[in-house]
């Protein structure tokens, strides 16, 4: 029976090597200098790059971080600092369960309450949904990391009379910073990698955009439809986005390794 | 973990008050804590206004109707259903064994040095984007899976229903397979906590009684059963609500068919590939309607599996973290 726990660990493995040796092999040929800097070329025409989508994704994700940042980081310290209650229970609980609710839903949600309004597709509610999913990573990392911070910090600060909010600013949270910066990647990572809750949101855009009240393109989106497309340099495209794609967060999860190694 | 509050206790409270900063700074946050709150209660509430045009001509027999017609306007989401929870059933059959297969391997066998690199490349697997596997699938997968595993369990499993037809190769097997990889860094990471909290001296005990070390971690395994059941409803709640790489090997036909090498729809694939071309109110609604059984099922789903690992690891903390 141990035998088969051993092989269970190798069946995991082969899977994510696949992974990463195809989409290595087939994304490489296709990532030059112009997929980073050239835009879409119509069908027939070879070359072209993606650098509007790069560009999209990197703006979605920032506008993302404007709606979940402050929302996880502040409902994090609250969680931590004042969480000895029935209140921050039922929000502990909720924030596990916004965790699990599928992404397409809150790309409905945000097409409900930001493209029904506006009447149409822009980067505002594909920035919004991201922003959602954030919300969720954040909040506890930066709970767990503050939990770590010993509480004799807390009433050393208290008892030389820093009144709290000072004391949870300027010591509490800066030891735990660290921690704290690795969830907001960890959010980043995870808002840079989703497709589904830009579809009918951010839509797409083979152009660059010029406001962010119209759709804009997005590299997910892009290899989704660069990917079940018939066309070859389209398809050899896509594989190099996703390339792109999962070195982006085998950095990040590399990084929040070497980060949180340090702390433990 | 309130500090002031604790201080209150003990001296009396009207020596130690907060001052005006410190309330600010409470309500401040108290407020984003509520805004989560909030935006669970705005979220069902926005999509059951959206979808009352659906929910009103159709009742519930949207939930039993199997006709999905867009062009006479009848929407009955019975196929979606099916295929959401057909495909995310094949998922844990396999995933299930593999991950408490790995989670008993790092807690029982792995050198000590082994199990945070292998940790590390198993939860990999779940920061891959969901795009990234679809990708995968469709080009490597699937091919793979016409050309070897159906014919295979065709010649040998032929007269099981499950496995008859001809090998399309996307279907429901093929989203099966891909989502099994996608919920394995999470029931395996979870089942891992689960047994590390099981108490040594349960253990001991086994083995002082004289039974062998597979025992003992059989022991150890019925002990963290509830655990290990909250992360398999996890890893469920996960494969419910997967998109894009369902979408892309699963085959979109809203059908429901006997046979696992038949293509099938599910619930976020239709959301994934009908919502832009929605034309008529109705159909937005009936789609909305569909976001919104999608929401409530991994409400349910997600509720269930957290209470059952909380309840479990309390005592270790290891259960909040995923």
């Amino acid at each position: 029976m141990y035998g088969l726990c051993i092989l269970s660990a190798l069946i995991a493995l082969i899977p994510l090597l696949l992974i990463f040796y195809h989409t290595i092999s087939l994304g490489v040929s296709a990532l030059n200098v112009d997929f980073f800097t050239k835009l879409p070329k119509p069908v027939g025409e070879p070359g072209g790059g993606l650098a509007n989508a790069i560009i999209g994704t990197i703006i979605l994700v920032g506008l993302g971080s404007i709606v979940g940042l402050p929302v996880g980081v502040f409902a994090g310290v609250y969680l931590s600092e004042f969480g000895n209650n029935k209140f921050a229970t039922i929000i502990r609980f909720l924030t596990d369960v916004l965790n699990g609710v599928p992404s397409i839903v809150i790309g409905v949600v945000a097409y409900t309450i930001v493209v029904l309004p506006m009447k149409h597709f822009s980067a505002y509610a594909g920035g919004f949904a991201l922003g959602i999913l954030m919300i969720p990573i954040v909040t506890r990392t930066t709970e767990e990391m503050l939990k770590t911070v010993p509480n004799s910090y807390r009433e050393a600060a208290l008892a030389l009379g820093i009144p709290q909010w000072k004391a949870t600013l300027r010591i509490i949270i800066p030891v735990a910073l660290g921690g704290i910066v690795t969830g907001i990647m960890l959010a980043i990572a995870r808002a840079a990698g989703e497709t589904a809750p830009l579809l009918f949101t951010a839509l797409n855009n083979r152009f660059w955009h010029t406001t962010l009240d119209q759709p804009i393109a997005s590299l997910t989106v892009f290899i989704y439809n660069y990917g079940v497309s018939p066309f070859e340099d389209w398809i050899a495209q896509a594989w190099a986005g996703a390339l792109v794609l999962i070195l982006l967060i085998l950095l990040l999860s590399i990084a929040v390794r070497i980060v949180t190694r340090q702390r433990y | 973990m309130d500090v002031i509050q604790g201080i209150q206790t003990v001296v009396s409270p009207k020596i130690v008050s907060r001052n005006f900063g410190d309330t600010v700074f409470k309500y401040l946050s108290q407020f984003f804590a509520f805004l989560i709150l909030l935006l669970i209660v705005l979220m069902a509430y926005e999509m059951y206004a959206s979808s009352s045009l659906s929910i009103q001509k159709f009742g519930w027999s949207f939930l039993t109707s199997t006709e999905w017609d867009p062009v006479a306007d009848q929407y009955g989401a019975l196929p979606f259903i099916y295929g959401t929870l057909m495909s995310s059933l094949i998922a844990l059959v396999i995933a299930v064994p593999i991950g408490v297969g790995i989670a008993i391997f790092l807690v029982e066998l792995a050198p000590k040095w082994l199990e945070r690199p292998f940790s590390f490349i198993v939860e990999l697997l779940a920061g891959i984007p969901s795009i990234v596997y679809g990708l995968w699938g469709f080009f490597v997968m699937v091919p793979w899976i016409r050309t070897t595993v159906e014919p295979f369990l065709s010649r040998h499993l032929g007269s099981f229903p499950l496995f008859e037809g001809a090998p399309y190769g996307v279907g429901m097997l093929a989203a099966g397979v891909i989502l099994s990889i996608m919920i394995l860094p999470i029931i395996s990471s979870i089942s891992r906590d689960v047994l590390k909290a099981v108490p040594v001296s349960q253990k001991e005990a086994a083995l002082a009684l004289g039974s062998t070390r597979w025992e003992a971690t059989r022991i150890a395994l019925s002990y963290s059963r509830s655990g290990i059941i909250g992360a398999t409803i996890l890893g469920l709640g996960r494969a419910l609500g997967e998109t894009m790489a369902v979408t892309m090997v699963i085959g979109n036909r809203p059908v429901i068919k006997a046979s696992l090498f038949e293509p099938g729809y599910t619930m976020a694939s239709v959301l994934a590939n009908e919502f832009t071309e929605a034309t008529t109110e109705m159909y937005i609604s009936a789609l909305i309607e569909i976001a919104l059984v999608l929401f409530v099922v991994t409400l349910l789903v997600n509720t269930v599996a957290r209470l059952l690992v909380w309840s479990f690891t309390r005592n270790a903390d290891a259960g909040g973290r995923l």
